[in-house]
């Protein structure tokens, strides 16, 4: 990564015109700025430099100086005299310095693309038709910009192996790969593990694992979005829909406090794949593998489709009705979520105002990758405390909800997706009580629950969350719900409505928010949904200072009272 | 002709086919062997450098830089170590002058490295050696371990506190790794493909990142020489700009092939090919000849060269007036390169020959780079159906624009040495071209000799 030293603004001549770029950024980005594309391949903004593609060719002059005094040599009109460099540099490797000048639209740089295409092409497969990269491959969308049109090649063609298994996630097609060492990159300097390189040389080189290593990590999947082509393939992906049909929406992951920012890609209301959306202070252009295969609960057989009441399927307006009817006039108990998105958590707060429960809210942990998977493995911890559901940090058990259970001072218990089972809850004490579930998928609790509610998975609604660096995000929904079904905020409304005899919850996200940003004390304050959809939103984290997160230093996070390495 | 051809001057080959020298340190000293070493360290390090300077040294390994002023770009400020390469990776076709030194006289090379390791501050200095030399590098390390014995080479070099240990480092097989930065690599334990520059210039961030100088075994040997005469006395030797001696190797269908050390610009290509070769075989004529190593551009015997050389005078030569020295066959359009040169006579069949370059060229290229990698492996495939009976009018034309698209646009110079061959094959002989398609008969010779 050339990254720049400062953000000193410097005056460069891009084609000719005088435009003001970052000192020191490299020409791509520089041209990128001003909407001069410089097609590349090779070059990555979040991998080191390699320079192998030649792809960014670009003409570059500097203004030339006197030897001996260093004073500017100036041209007759007393304009300072540029020193054009012979050949054509790299793009990507070629830094800003002010009073630079470069073309990115010349006669010599339009054939260098053209000639680089062309040795592109002479030995790839052409089998577009068949190829999972079509319409999102750099090689077709620069053969048709920069390319020549037709081939002047008459040879056979390499030929290498068509399927080749690198790990039980990715395989790859030889012969489609054009050697830009991007995966290789990916390994060594994000990843962390250095299992890929070339083998043989020339023409034929070839990518692989080294011998005894896959490659298995659970960031392997990035290798397939940051290849340029069709080479690496997501073996989950591979031959099941082609991209053009797909729609994305923008989420966040909800695997851990990481946030990643994700695009989720449907078709016809079924999620096909995730992908890492960039955020550079967040997650770059990375997320885990783990992360991806979240879509598939959002079909899992556990899935909770309907609501139910004592095992039997009623309407969902007459489960919120015997959801009350349990819950009213007892002593109640509210297992919170840390899944939940801010909005649901705010909603919670206002039944537990509503009615005065007692709020339980357990977190979840492993282990911390230093990478992109942080060892709070719920996304919205932070959320909670923002909502105020909780003012300490939530521990992996559930013990004093036991004892209140055992003790009667909790009569009846709401469970927001939590399965209490593993939480230090004793079975018998929490059938001794009527139990209201508000979840997504079955599990031990929602099986001894009076009335089950379904709740939505982040894919079918749209929310915010909080993540371990106190960015404030929005999750669109990408597909819509199972038929019957409503978004879990409404639901919580409809329920504290039932509660207030003079109020009405709200439940839209606009009115949430207007309540939620209109709090005198809060770190919301001012925020609108709006606000956050445009862009993550760093929140005041000082409040929460002196609990002990258990996250540790990753990429885009450092925990409280550490100092960057 | 014959009667102003001079003879040769032999410095860096002194020794290399006397009867009653071989190559183990007694013979060296008995020839004076390491007294420049000692020469050296009676200097300050710094003078050693300014007498380098002074002899104008060119780089022998084929660009022909200058040494001393490649010495002078070394980072020193930033306190890293600094190291000393001997790029020993001979491997352009046509060429053999190195390792006629490191056979036949290895302490040369051993004092060289050191007096120019002092004169650097090396802290550590390596032979790089190609692969395919292993007797060479048995040589070497048994030279090295007698240098060290005599306390001209590793721990406290001739009581001097100086240290700098040599080790020699057998390469990795292939040509590329005598580029520099792909010799940097392969050393370092990687694939040798070749570095970007910027920001890798090995003399600031060379060698496991720290300062390196990379220099050819020839030049290393003239450092010796240079200490031991002072670099004004050396750089008497040959003419301005082009001083000191050269090694030609010269190889192909000349009577007495081999390696001649001449005073630079004392003769030309003609009187080497003619007298000092001795000739063309019998009833044969001259048809080209590469002047530089296989990658330098081929020159056809009937071509006339003119123009202006730098000094300001004017010529006007035929292929036997090119003077043999760094800038003759530059003006004429090619390059003296590695020395090595190839003289082809009336029975090559140019398309043919052509064609054994580019398949060494497609089969070298790292694969780093596009256009290399692919451009090379093209020609070397077009060049080889021409030569098998599939040749085509407009094969010709589209070996140029391939050669074109690989020039200037590589990471290193392997983009230019597979590009430049093709360029000059195709342009000055159009018409061999054109007659492979028109004339040929549409199936190989199969009594014709094999194609690499």
């Amino acid at each position: 990564m050339i990254a720049p030293d400062n953000k000193e603004m410097v005056n460069i001549t891009l084609n000719g015109i005088e435009v003001e770029v970052p000192n020191g950024i490299n020409a791509v980005e520089a041209a990128a700025l001003h909407g001069k594309e410089v097609p590349h391949y090779c070059y990555h903004p979040k991998l080191s430099v390699a320079g192998n593609c030649r792809m960014c060719l670009v003409e570059m002059g500097t203004p030339m100086r006197d030897r001996a005094s260093g004073e500017p040599i100036l041209d007759e009109d007393g304009t300072p005299k540029i020193g054009w460099v012979p050949k054509p540099v790299i793009g990507c490797a070629t830094n800003i310095t002010p009073g630079m000048h470069l073309k990115t639209e010349s006669d010599l740089v339009n054939e260098c693309r053209e000639g680089i295409m062309e040795f592109l092409l002479v030995n790839h497969p052409l089998d577009c038709p068949i190829c999972d990269q079509a319409g999102e491959c750099r090689l077709q969308e620069f053969a048709t910009d920069y390319g020549r049109g037709y081939s002047r090649y008459v040879e056979r063609k390499n030929v290498k192996p068509k399927r080749t298994r690198l790990g039980p996630r990715v395989t790859l097609d030889d012969e489609r790969c054009i050697l830009c060492s991007r995966c290789i990159r990916f390994s060594q300097e994000v990843a962390k593990d250095d299992v890929l390189g070339f083998v043989d040389r020339g023409s034929f080189s070839t990518l692989t694992c080294f011998p005894g290593k896959e490659l298995a990590n659970n960031y392997s999947l990035n290798t397939v979005d940051i290849c340029p082509v069709g080479a690496l393939t997501s073996t989950d992906f591979r031959f099941k829909m082609r991209v053009w049909f797909l729609k994305e929406s923008k989420s966040v992951c909800t695997e851990s406090s990481a946030g990643c920012n994700t695009l989720v890609s449907s078709r016809e209301g079924t999620i096909q794949r995730i992908t890492p959306r960039r955020n550079d202070q967040v997650n770059d252009t990375w997320m885990t593998d783990s992360g991806r295969e979240l879509y598939k609960l959002v079909k899992a057989k556990s899935r909770i489709r309907r609501p139910s009441f004592q095992g039997s399927d009623l309407p969902l307006d007459d489960a919120i009705s015997q959801a009350f009817e349990a819950l009213k006039n007892k002593k109640i108990g509210v297992v919170a979520s840390c899944h939940s998105s801010l909005e649901e958590q705010f909603l919670i707060k206002r039944l537990v105002e509503e009615t005065g429960a007692k709020v339980f809210i357990r977190g979840h942990f492993g282990e911390d990758d230093g990478i992109l998977l942080s060892a709070d493995r719920t996304p919205n911890l932070r959320g909670a405390l923002v909502a105020g559901l909780t003012n300490h940090y939530p521990s992996d058990h559930l013990n004093d909800l036991n004892e209140s259970l055992a003790d009667g001072h909790v009569e009846a218990l709401l469970v927001i997706g939590e399965d209490l089972k593993d939480s230090g809850v004793n079975e018998d004490n929490l059938r001794k009580v009527p139990l209201v579930f508000l979840g997504t998928h079955q599990n031990s609790t929602s099986d001894c629950a009076e009335v089950v509610l379904p709740g939505l998975t982040v894919f079918e609604k749209s929310g915010s969350l909080i993540n371990r660096s106190f960015f404030l995000q929005s999750f669109e929904q990408a597909i819509p719900c199972p038929a019957g079904l409503m978004t879990d905020f409404k639901i919580l409304a409809r329920l504290i409505d039932l509660f207030s005899e003079d109020s009405i919850a709200p439940s839209e996200l606009d009115q949430i928010w207007e309540a939620l940003s209109s709090s005198e004390n809060s770190v919301l304050k001012g925020i609108t949904f709006l606000k956050i959809k445009k862009g993550a939103i760093q929140l005041d984290e000082s409040k929460w200072e002196h609990l002990s997160f258990v996250e540790k230093e990753a990429l885009h996070y450092l925990p409280t009272g550490v100092i960057a390495s | 002709m014959s009667v102003s051809t001079p003879k040769e001057r032999r410095i860096i080959l002194k020794h290399a086919d006397d009867p009653n020298y071989s190559n183990r340190i007694g013979c060296y000293l008995r020839e004076g062997g390491y007294e420049n070493l000692k020469k050296a360290f009676s200097m300050q390090p710094g003078e050693v450098g300014e007498e380098v300077l002074k002899s104008g040294v060119r780089g022998r390994g084929g660009a022909g830089f200058p040494a001393g002023m490649k010495w002078k770009f070394l980072d020193r400020k930033s306190g890293k170590p600094i190291y000393l390469i001997c790029n020993a990776d001979e491997s352009e076709p046509g060429t053999f002058k190195d390792r006629q030194i490191m056979y036949k006289d290895p302490h040369q090379l051993i004092e060289g490295m050191m007096i120019t390791a002092f004169a650097i501050g090396a802290k550590q200095a390596f032979i790089y050696i190609r692969a395919e030399f292993h007797e060479g590098a048995r040589i070497l390390e048994r030279a090295i371990s007698e240098a060290k014995k005599a306390g001209f080479c590793g721990n406290n070099i001739l009581d001097s506190e100086y240290s700098c240990d040599l080790v020699v480092h057998r390469g990795a097989g292939a040509y590329i790794c005598g580029e520099e930065t792909g010799l940097i690599e392969s050393l370092e334990g990687k694939r040798p493909n070749p570095r970007i520059k910027p920001p890798y210039f090995p003399a600031v961030l060379g060698l496991y990142q720290c300062p390196t100088i990379v220099n050819n075994v020839e030049t290393l040997c003239n450092v010796r020489h240079i200490i031991g005469m002072g670099g004004e006395e050396f750089s008497k030797i040959g003419k301005p700009n082009n001083t000191g001696t050269r090694i030609w190797c010269v190889s192909g269908q000349v009577m007495k092939p081999g390696y001649y050390e001449f005073e630079c610009g004392s003769l030309t290509l003609g009187q080497l090919i003619f007298d000092v070769c001795g000739g063309l075989r019998p009833g044969r004529s001259l048809k080209a000849v590469i002047p530089g190593g296989s990658s330098a551009k081929v020159l056809r015997a009937d071509e006339r060269f003119s123009g202006t050389l730098k000094d300001g005078t004017e010529f006007d030569w035929g292929l036997e007036d090119i003077p043999l020295d760094f800038d003759g066959p530059m003006a004429a359009g090619s390059m003296s390169g590695s020395g090595g040169i190839i003289v082809m006579d009336d029975t090559v069949d140019i398309v043919e020959a052509m064609a054994n370059v580019n398949a060494f060229y497609a089969h070298e290229s790292c694969g780093q780079c596009t256009p290399c990698r692919e451009g090379s492996l093209w020609m070397r495939k077009i060049s080889q159906r021409m030569c098998s009976g599939g040749a085509r009018e407009e094969d010709a034309d589209l070996l140029l624009s391939v050669a074109k698209q690989i020039e200037g646009r590589t990471i290193c110079a392997f983009g230019e040495a597979a590009a430049w061959p093709t360029q000059s094959f195709v342009t000055k002989f159009k018409e061999d071209f054109i007659r492979k398609a028109t004339d040929s008969p549409k199936e190989r010779d199969p009594k014709s000799l094999q194609l690499i």
